[in-house]
């Protein structure tokens, strides 16, 4: 499948003042399925009240489902890395814990957009791609373990910055945004814990946080994951300048985001 | 989350107690603060003697991540003073030393961007915490860091600023990041970094809301804090 055929789905930011009114009472109207908590009531909602909604929700509707299809893709990515780890015995006994953990995290991710997708938005969930984890025979992480923790270091940061890139594209569904920061968070928690274990285990000095947008001693192929997280200005705020903490140190404050096309230029490396 | 102030204990025990329970006002009574319907107390609270409120709209929002992270920032300032610190072996003392720069570096970056809309400096009571032992650090630091999680994952959805939504982003998953160290060095090896406790079957991590988060965080914060404007 071409992965860049998702972006054509994604419909165009462009709303008339007019359309402001029926934007908000969109906007209203998703509030209204709830917080959080409430979500597996949400995704029960009945597809005619989206289907009731006015022309301009429409489009939205469809922009999200263009959104959270990429979100899915990258989360198909996971899971079947992680599956595949755990099946092919890599992965050293004791830290098993973790990546079991993590795969239950990813499966959770997978059905929850395309429950979200197919039953909430009325969409069509993308299908598992095909994958080549060893990207064309370059690596083999099903069986050298320390290739397999480098690869899911950097799967895992890629997601980090692939759902903060995506916020602002969902912010006009509450639930969409709430949705995708809650899953945004567990994908930090498991880069922080990857990322701490390469380094525990002798093989990087990386930290939990990306310092300098060094990618440590993951291979060059990398690169592009940390590109630009040296970042040390926000809002117009130069951090170093403003605080005199070191440019290191600031830089691992904020993550930054990718956009869809950096993301799905990472993520075609692994495609089948 | 309208018309609702949080106050410690000792601003709320000198106003009338039983008043609020004769007219309904009180919603939730706690350890560390009463939340009261703040329409009906005028005539009964005192003041907000030495109070902030943290405004309306982004502004407020802003204002609510600028006093999380006054308390985050004021928690790794003493860690860093105590005897835990001292003599914390290298990795634990590498991670203290980032934490205190993240969070004060996040303070400051608040405090800037706010301008003249920043809330004053927050009033810090950290008695509840032993900072010469390992444990009660740690507990207290999963405490901030996982709370300052769901602050951010809760209160997302109200920002109307696109520019601000990926600030908070590009914060929150640095919190997320030290959430699962500390979590790690509490249960090493463990799926604690991402346990159970808050995330969900589906894979979500839990968020709070307004009155969830001054709720627990007034455990710490001496100032009364007025989010009755926040967006809702």
């Amino acid at each position: 499948m071409n992965l860049l055929k998702l972006l054509d789905t994604m419909c165009p930011d462009t709303k008339t003042p007019e359309e402001k009114d029926t934007f908000f009472s969109r906007r209203d109207a998703f509030r209204q399925f709830g917080d959080l908590s409430k979500k597996m009531a949400m995704a029960a909602i009945p597809l005619g009240i989206l289907s009731a909604l006015p022309k301009v929700a429409k489009a939205d509707t469809a922009s999200l489902i263009g959104v959270l299809n990429y979100a899915l893709t990258l989360e198909h990515l996971e899971y079947r890395y992680y599956q595949t780890g755990l099946e092919s015995n890599v992965i050293t006994a004791a830290d098993r814990v973790i990546f079991q953990k993590i795969r239950d995290h990813e499966l959770a991710h997978v059905k929850f957009l395309q429950e979200v997708i197919a039953n909430v938005l009325g969409g069509t969930p993308v299908v598992e791609p095909g994958f080549d984890f060893t990207a064309g025979g370059n690596f083999n992480p099903f069986t050298d373990y320390p290739t397999f923790l480098a690869l899911s270091q950097a799967f895992e940061d890629t997601g980090v910055r692939a759902y903060k890139g995506q916020a602002a594209n969902v912010k006009e569904s509450d639930v969409v945004l709430t949705a995708a920061l809650s899953i945004h968070s567990v994908e930090a928690r498991h880069a922080s814990m990857v990322r701490r274990l390469r380094t525990i285990k002798g093989q990087d000095t990386v930290k939990g946080w990306i310092t300098n947008g060094s990618i440590g001693s993951l291979p060059a192929a990398t690169q592009s994951i940390y590109a630009g997280e040296e970042n040390v200005s926000h809002g117009g705020v130069n951090v170093v300048s403003l605080t005199g903490i070191d440019a290191g140190a600031v830089s691992e404050a904020w993550d930054e985001p990718l956009t869809d096309q950096q993301v799905l230029g990472i993520a075609s490396l692994f495609l089948a | 989350m309208k018309n609702e102030l949080i106050k410690p204990t000792a601003l709320v025990k000198s106003a009338n107690r039983r008043e609020f329970l004769k007219r309904g006002t009180l919603s939730v009574a706690t350890a560390g603060l009463l939340l009261v319907g703040c329409n009906e107390d005028e005539d009964m609270m005192p003041p907000m003697m030495g109070g902030v409120s943290l405004g309306s709209g982004d502004i407020g929002i802003l204002n609510y991540a600028y006093a999380l992270e006054q308390l985050e920032a004021a928690f790794y300032a003493a860690v860093l003073g105590g005897g835990y610190f001292a003599n914390a072996n290298a990795e634990e003392k590498t991670i203290m030393g980032d934490l205190e720069k993240h969070e004060r570096a996040h303070r400051e970056f608040f405090k800037a961007a706010l301008g003249n809309m920043a809330i004053a400096d927050l009033e810090i009571d950290f008695s509840s915490i032993d900072f010469n032992s390992r444990t009660s650090v740690l507990n207290a630091a999963k405490t901030f860091e996982d709370l300052g999680v769901a602050a951010y994952n809760g209160a997302g959805q109200f920002l109307e600023s696109s520019d601000f939504l990926l600030i908070a982003g590009k914060i929150v998953s640095v919190e997320a990041r030290h959430a699962a160290a500390i979590r790690d060095l509490i249960n090493p090896g463990s799926a604690d970094f991402a346990g159970d406790d808050l995330i969900d079957a589906n894979g979500l991590e839990r968020t709070l809301n307004f009155t969830q988060v001054l709720t627990a965080a007034s455990t710490y914060v001496k100032t009364p804090i007025d989010f009755s404007q926040l967006p809702s």
